[in-house]
C-alpha cells in the first residue's frame, strides 16, 4: 500500500494534510495518535470506504477510485464501533457478511466455525448478538472482518473501550493473524498497543505525520535511552532542571502537570546528582522519583509537545 | 496484482438484497401471518359489515352507478391492495433506512465489503419490491377467494401494487437518508399517509370529493396506484388514462430513486 501527499477535507476542515507512507506486505503498522489527529479519516480512505481529497493512494496495488469492490474483496475491515447486526445470532452475523464477499454458503459455515472458535466465541454461536460483552462483540467483529480471507487487515482503534482482559485477547488474535502473514493496519492512541503491536508506525498529530519509524528507532531518535520521573510537592522544578542541564546530565526536561521528566543517557547517575546536591537544593523534597527507559510516550511528547494522557 | 477483476459474478446490488432477504426469512412466520391477516381482516369488515350495508340501502341507484356498476367490495378490494402496498412502502423506508444508516449501521458494513454505495441503496430497495411481491401476492389472492375478481387482467394489479409501493418508498430512502433524527416518520405516517389512505379514491370515487380537494387527490402517488390496482381487477385496463398513471409512477420512483442515491453518496461516502 502506498499514499503520497494524501488528503482528507471535509468542508474548510482538513482532517489529513498530505500524508505519504508505505506499508508492506506483512506487516503490522500502526498510526498512533490523539483523537481528532485524522487516524480514522485516514483508515477510511485506505480501506477505499471514502475518497481521497487529493495526492494518490494506491492499495494492494489497485486505485481504489477505480477498483474499489476488487480491492475490498481482499481487504477485512475493523471498525472503530462494532457494526454488528443486533437482530441476527453470532453465527448468522458471519454468514451475512460473507455473503456479500459471495462466499458460497457452505464454505462460510465451514469458516465461520473456524472463526468463532479462533475468536473463543464457539459457545455462543446462537446466542444473539445483544447478550455479548463488549470483548466478545469486538472479537466477533474481528472474526467477520475475517471472513473472506483478507490479505489486508484495517483495524479502528481495535481495544478501545476494554478491559485489560479483553485487550489482552484481542492482542493475541492479532499477534496469530501476524504469524499467518495478514498484514495489519491499526489506529490507536494506546501507547502499549503501538509499542507491542506496531512493527512501524507513524505518529499523527492534526492531520500530518509527525514521525515515523520502528517503535525502537523512533525511541532511539526522539527520546534518550533513559527518563528520571521526578515528583517535587513544591512543585520547584526549575533548581532540579538547571542542575542537571548545569551537569551535562540531562539533555533535555519536560515539565507535566504532575511530574518532571528528564531525558539523558544515565537515569540513576542523574539521581546520584540530585542526591548529592540536595543541601544545596536544599528545601526541594522529593516525593517520588523513577528510573525507566525511554518510551513512544516521550516520542509523542518530544515530537507534539503534549502529553497523550487526556 | 494489478488486474483488477472482480473475484465473483454474483452482482453487487444483489447481495445485498440477498442480505436482507435471508434477514428476513429469521421471521417468515410472522410475515406470512401478518400478510394473509390484514388483507382478510379489511375484505371481510367492508364486504360482510359495511359493504353490504352500503350496496344495500343504494343498490341501483346512485352509488351504484357511481362505483361503476360494481359493488363495494370490488370497488375497495382493490384500492386497499394499492394502500396497502403504500404503507409496506413508507414503512420499510422511514425507520429502517434511517436505522441501517445510523443505528445499526449496516449500510457502513456493507460498504466495508465489495458492494459500492448505489449497491447499498438498489440492495435495500430492492429487497422492499420482493417484500412488495409477496405481499402483494397473497393480497391479490385474498381479494380472488372473495370473489370480486373480474378478469384475468387481475394479475396485473400485483406489479400495479408493487410499483405504487416503490414509488412511496423511494422518495423517503432520500428524506431518511438526510434526517437528522427519526422525530420527523411519526408524523408523516399520521398527517400523510394516514390522509393518502382514506382520500386517495380507495374507499370512494374522488369524484364525491370538493373540487380543491379531488385536484390535491390526483396529485397523490395512492391515487395513480389505485386507480391502475382498480382497473386490473375489474379488467379494465384498456384506457388510455392508465398510461398516465402508469407515468406518474414511474416518474416519482425514478425521481426518488435518484435523489436517494444522492442522499446516500453525500452521507455514506464522505
Amino acid at each position: 500500500m502506498l499514499a503520497e501527499k494524501l488528503e482528507k477535507r471535509f468542508g474548510d476542515f482538513v482532517a489529513v494534510d498530505g500524508i505519504s507512507f508505505r506499508i508492506e506486505r506483512g506487516e503490522v503498522f500502526g498510526f498512533l495518535g490523539p483523537n481528532g489527529a485524522g487516524k480514522t479519516s485516514t483508515m477510511r480512505m485506505v480501506a477505499c470506504m471514502s475518497p481521497a481529497s487529493g495526492g494518490t493512494l494506491l492499495v494492494r496495488g489497485m486505485d481504489p477510485h477505480r477498483h474499489g469492490p476488487a480491492i475490498r474483496a481482499g481487504i477485512g475491515v475493523v471498525p472503530q464501533e462494532d457494526a454488528l447486526d443486533g437482530e441476527l445470532s453470532v453465527l448468522d452475523n458471519l454468514l451475512v457478511y460473507g455473503r456479500y464477499f459471495d462466499i458460497p454458503r457452505r464454505v462460510a459455515r465451514q469458516r465461520a466455525l473456524e472463526l468463532l472458535d479462533g475468536a473463543q466465541l464457539s459457545g455462543r454461536s446462537s446466542a444473539r448478538v445483544e447478550s455479548l460483552s463488549g470483548g466478545m462483540r469486538r472479537r466477533l467483529t474481528i472474526a467477520r472482518a475475517l471472513i473472506s480471507r483478507p490479505e489486508l487487515l484495517i483495524l479502528d482503534e481495535p481495544t478501545t473501550g476494554l478491559d485489560p482482559q479483553a485487550r489482552h485477547l484481542v492482542w493475541e488474535r492479532l499477534f496469530q493473524l501476524r504469524r499467518e502473514g495478514v498484514t495489519l493496519v491499526v489506529t490507536t492512541h494506546y501507547m502499549d498497543e503501538a509499542e507491542q503491536l506496531c512493527d512501524r508506525l507513524v505518529v499523527m498529530e492534526r492531520g500530518r505525520i509527525v514521525g515515523e519509524g520502528s517503535p525502537r528507532q523512533l525511541i532511539r531518535q526522539h527520546v534518550t535511552r533513559e527518563v528520571l520521573e521526578v515528583r517535587l510537592d513544591d512543585g520547584g522544578y526549575a533548581g532540579v532542571i538547571a542542575a542537571l542541564t548545569s551537569a551535562g546530565l540531562a539533555d533535555r526536561c519536560e515539565v507535566l502537570a504532575d511530574r518532571l521528566l528528564c531525558y539523558g543517557a544515565d537515569g540513576d547517575e542523574m539521581l546520584a546528582e540530585l542526591d548529592r546536591r540536595r543541601t544545596e537544593l536544599g528545601r526541594i523534597e522529593l516525593v517520588s522519583a523513577l528510573v525507566r527507559r525511554g518510551s513512544l510516550e516521550d516520542v509523542f511528547l518530544a515530537l507534539t509537545g503534549r502529553s497523550l494522557n487526556e | 496484482m494489478s488486474a483488477a477483476r472482480l473475484p465473483v459474478e454474483t452482482p453487487l446490488a444483489w447481495r445485498a438484497l440477498r442480505a436482507w432477504c435471508y434477514r428476513q426469512a429469521k421471521t417468515w412466520r410472522t410475515l406470512v401471518t401478518m400478510s394473509l391477516f390484514y388483507p382478510t381482516l379489511y375484505l371481510a369488515a367492508i364486504g360482510v359489515g359495511l359493504g353490504s350495508l352500503v350496496d344495500h340501502h343504494l343498490a341501483g341507484v346512485a352509488s351504484r352507478a357511481s362505483l361503476g356498476g360494481v359493488s363495494d367490495l370490488a370497488f375497495v378490494a382493490p384500492g386497499l391492495l394499492a394502500a396497502s402496498a403504500m404503507q409496506i412502502g413508507t414503512q420499510s423506508a422511514t425507520w429502517p433506512v434511517f436505522g441501517a444508516m445510523r443505528w445499526d449501521r449496516t449500510y457502513a458494513s456493507q460498504l466495508a465489503t465489495p458492494l459500492r454505495v448505489v449497491d447499498v441503496l438498489v440492495g435495500h430497495v430492492g429487497y422492499i419490491v420482493v417484500r412488495l411481491l409477496a405481499t402483494s401476492v397473497v393480497f391479490l389472492a385474498v381479494i380472488a377467494a372473495f370473489g370480486v375478481v373480474a378478469s384475468p387482467q387481475a394479475v396485473l394489479a400485483v406489479p400495479a401494487a408493487v410499483l405504487t409501493g416503490a414509488a412511496c418508498a423511494t422518495p423517503l430512502f432520500a428524506l431518511s437518508a438526510t434526517v437528522e433524527t427519526e422525530v420527523a416518520f411519526s408524523p408523516l405516517q399520521r398527517l400523510v399517509v394516514v390522509p393518502l389512505f382514506l382520500f386517495s379514491g380507495d374507499f370512494f370515487p374522488i369524484s364525491r370529493l370538493p373540487g380543491w380537494l379531488q385536484a390535491l387527490a390526483e396529485a397523490t402517488p395512492l391515487y395513480h396506484g389505485v386507480a391502475l390496482c382498480r382497473g386490473a381487477t375489474l379488467g379494465r385496463l384498456d384506457h388510455w388514462s392508465m398510461l398516465g398513471h402508469l407515468a406518474y409512477l414511474v416518474a416519482l420512483g425514478s425521481v426518488g430513486l435518484a435523489a436517494a442515491r444522492r442522499r446516500f453518496e453525500r452521507r455514506l461516502a464522505r
